[in-house]
């Protein structure tokens, strides 16, 4: 029978760890002792985007949308809304419309401005129902590909579309396509790269984990059109959910004849395994990834030969990104002009970006290509919280840069953030304000690539070591105005000269900051001073006699006993005690301590 | 091994079980039942049932059937309310899983309201069955 409600329960990493699996077990509970088990569906879904709010659960018809829901909330949702019809107000979106009533959905700030192409089906099926998956037109696309178009029609459709790569490097996916097409070989492989690794960056894991159908099926017509008839999903051990998904998702493909010998019927073979990935950043390195997935070190080796010539296990070899292929079914099914449509003259259609950092709305968002920063930061994320200002936000995670405030008004596609220094990149989008320091979040970000770093090639792995001893000598007020100049020419060495793209992007974080905010690096290492109050060796906490009330908060929240004083009088800080750890700071209510 | 044939005999079934997963638009009818709990004491539970299966196997598609609260004239319950894009809302009263067939037939699909079950026709008929 057709259920009356339905209730999503988001099933995302991220409510997950809010404990969304407890609250749907308690929905289920609650259900059944009310008999309603049978009208009632309940679904867990891929990520809704808005994790800033969550756990979320929406409940449809009314499509009333629940935020940061706690186990104990459930019995009143179920009592009052699902049994009575009344949406409990309080606990739902509090953004209300000129007459005062909830705003629905998609009319919220967050969803307003987005435009949901890859993630269509997030938060909308169930991931682990195929049958769901194929309510909302699934493998509709690859039995179209099949039988009504050729192998090159199939290619063509892709390069009209526009479509570029959603890893970062942005190269046309047609050309890519063609290449594998035009390789000659008895074997040809179609490959997903799903080592997602940026920090902060979550878009491919919440398209696996919500949709992994949509991945499978544009693998399928990816192997159609270049003659491949074995896949394979290099997916980050760190996603169990993404991986339990997909692992229920092809089973159940391979249950319905969807994947095998004789896929859907329709005359070619194709099937994916899985790969699981062991933590290392470069193995999402296209030529590291192929070696990793042969069982081998997962090392990066030189291009060319590129993959669509000589990849996996020496064979022609497909490789595209998650969300790439997210975009391939609708290309397919809507035609390539629908796609065209949306986006700028050399960037179509929409990019997915995990929006994190010092915003209000962290989450996943997509938008069309040329949608500006402001928007994404100001209407999408609704500003910065706690009324500061924002300083500049950081695309393409370590292998990018940072674009200044000055810049919020650009369009965000892949050449304006090439212009500007940075990259699209993978699509995390960091939002850094006038506390961040950026030579911090420099030194930040080249750790992480120093520790990435595979080894193989001299250029990354000690020119990338000794840009960060240098920042760290900046960070510590130990260098001197020439380290600046030094530390420019070494990162356009380890640029020119580094074996793959780890290497290659690695000094952009220092590059781009060091291009946008001089000034800072200048305060470090000649006034001795971190303008932002972050770098520890350069900042000392004291206490303001005037403003201090004496009320004792800073000396109980010290962990180290740096502070004294009688209550009401100005406190003290001892120096050669003080850890700076930042507690007082915070625990201050008075402004009254100063770094 | 499922069939082009039954794979869409798949999408067409799962279509309308997930259609109320989309929030009604200005063009849909909807149809919304009082379920608080004086409706549910009369019985509005089989009548939301019905209403639903009907419309499942009629594969209507511009209708949504949502819920709604104690309409505040319990003694009439259970209540259906009919809303038609730029028509006048029509009230249902004493609602049977019976009635229901009638109301999808001659209302929803043929657009004219069944009058002998609406509020206004039970008020100026009070002595009979009210």
């Amino acid at each position: 029978m057709l259920e009356r409600a339905h209730i999503l329960v988001c099933g995302g990493t991220g409510c997950t760890s809010g404990n969304s699996k407890l609250i749907a077990e308690e929905f289920t509970r609650l259900l059944t002792e009310n008999g309603l088990q049978n009208e009632v569906k309940l679904i867990m879904t891929g990520c809704f985007g808005l994790c800033a709010k969550g756990p979320i659960v929406v409940v449809y018809p009314e499509g009333a949308f629940y935020q940061h829901v706690k186990v104990e909330n459930v019995a009143e949702i179920v009592s009052e809304h699902i049994l009575k019809g009344r949406v409990v107000a309080r606990l739902t979106n509090v953004e209300k419309d000129d007459d005062g009533a909830n705003k629905s959905i998609n009319e919220t700030a967050f969803y307003k401005k987005q435009k949901r192409v890859v993630l269509r089906n997030c938060g909308i099926i169930n991931p682990e129902d195929i049958d769901e998956y194929l309510a909302y037109d699934g493998y509709k696309a690859y039995e179209k590909a099949v039988t009504a178009m050729t192998q090159q029609e199939v290619i063509d459709c892709v390069k009209a579309s526009g479509l570029r790569g959603r890893g970062g490097g942005g190269f046309s996916t047609g050309l890519k396509w063609q290449f594998a097409r035009d390789s000659v070989a008895d074997q040809k492989y179609v490959v997903c790269n799903a080592d997602e690794g940026d920090p902060g960056a979550f878009m491919d894991r919440s398209l696996l984990e919500g949709d992994p159908h949509c991945v499978i099926e544009a693998m399928m017509i990816a192997g159609y059109a270049i003659g491949a008839t074995k896949g394979y999903i290099y997916v980050r051990a760190e996603y169990p959910i993404a991986v339990e998904r997909l692992n229920i998702a092809i089973a159940q493909a391979r249950d319905y004849g969807i994947l095998g010998d004789n896929a859907m019927g329709l005359g070619h073979a194709f099937d994916i395994e899985l790969r699981l990935g062991a933590g290392a950043f470069v193995c999402g390195e296209e030529t590291a990834l192929l070696r990793s997935t042969e069982g081998k070190r997962g090392e990066p080796k030189q291009r060319p030969p590129f993959p669509a010539v000589k990849g996996l296990f020496e064979k022609p070899t497909l490789i595209n990104n998650v969300e790439t292929y997210g975009n391939i079914t609708q290309i397919i099914l809507n035609g390539p002009e629908w796609f065209a449509a949306m986006g700028t003259e050399k960037s179509k259609g929409t990019k997915v970006f995990a929006l994190g950092g010092k915003i209000k709305n962290t989450g996943l968002v997509e938008i069309p290509m040329g949608t500006t920063l402001r928007t994404i930061i100001e209407e999408i994320g609704e500003g910065i919280p706690n009324g500061k200002r924002f300083k500049a936000a950081q695309t393409g995670g370590p292998s990018g840069g940072c674009i200044p405030a000055a810049y919020i008004d650009t369009k965000i596609d892949y050449d304006n953030l090439i212009a500007l220094g940075s990259m699209m990149g993978s699509g995390g989008l960091i939002v850094m304000d006038e506390d961040n320091c950026m030579v911090d979040i420099a030194k930040f970000f080249l750790e992480f690539t120093v520790d990435e770093s595979c080894g193989k090639c001299t250029p990354c792995r000690i020119g990338n070591k000794r840009l960060y001893e240098m920042l760290d000598k900046v960070t510590k007020g130990e260098a001197t105005l020439e380290d600046l100049d030094k530390m420019e020419e070494l990162c356009r060495y380890i640029k020119e000269n580094s074996l793959c793209g780890l290497g290659q992007t690695a000094p952009n974080p220092v590059l781009s900051t060091l291009k946008y905010f001089r000034d800072e690096y200048v305060a470090h290492v000649r006034d001795r001073k971190c303008p932002a109050g972050v770098c520890k060796a350069l900042i000392s906490y004291k206490i303001i006699e005037d403003k201090c009330i004496g009320c004792g908060l800073c000396k109980r929240g010290c962990p180290v006993g740096a502070i004294s004083g009688e209550i009401k009088k100005p406190h003290v800080i001892d120096p050669s005690k003080c850890i700076k750890c930042d507690a007082c700071f915070a625990a201050c209510k008075k402004n009254a301590i100063s770094k | 091994m499922k069939t082009l044939q039954e794979l869409q005999e798949i999408r067409d079934r799962m279509k309308s079980r997930v259609a109320n997963r989309e929030t009604a638009d200005e063009s849909d009818v909807r149809i919304v039942v009082g379920m608080a709990t004086c409706g549910i004491a009369a019985g509005a539970r089989p009548v939301l049932a019905a209403i639903g299966d009907e419309i499942e196997s009629r594969k209507l598609t511009n209708v949504k059937v949502s819920q709604t609260g104690c309409i505040g004239i319990c003694a009439y319950e259970p209540i259906v309310e009919v809303y038609v894009p730029n028509r006048e809302k029509v009230t249902y009263v004493h609602m049977t899983p019976e009635k229901v067939g009638a109301v999808i037939a001659r209302h929803i699909v043929n657009g004219s309201p069944v009058t002998e079950y609406t509020y206004s026709y039970a008020v100026a008929n009070r002595g009979g069955n009210a």
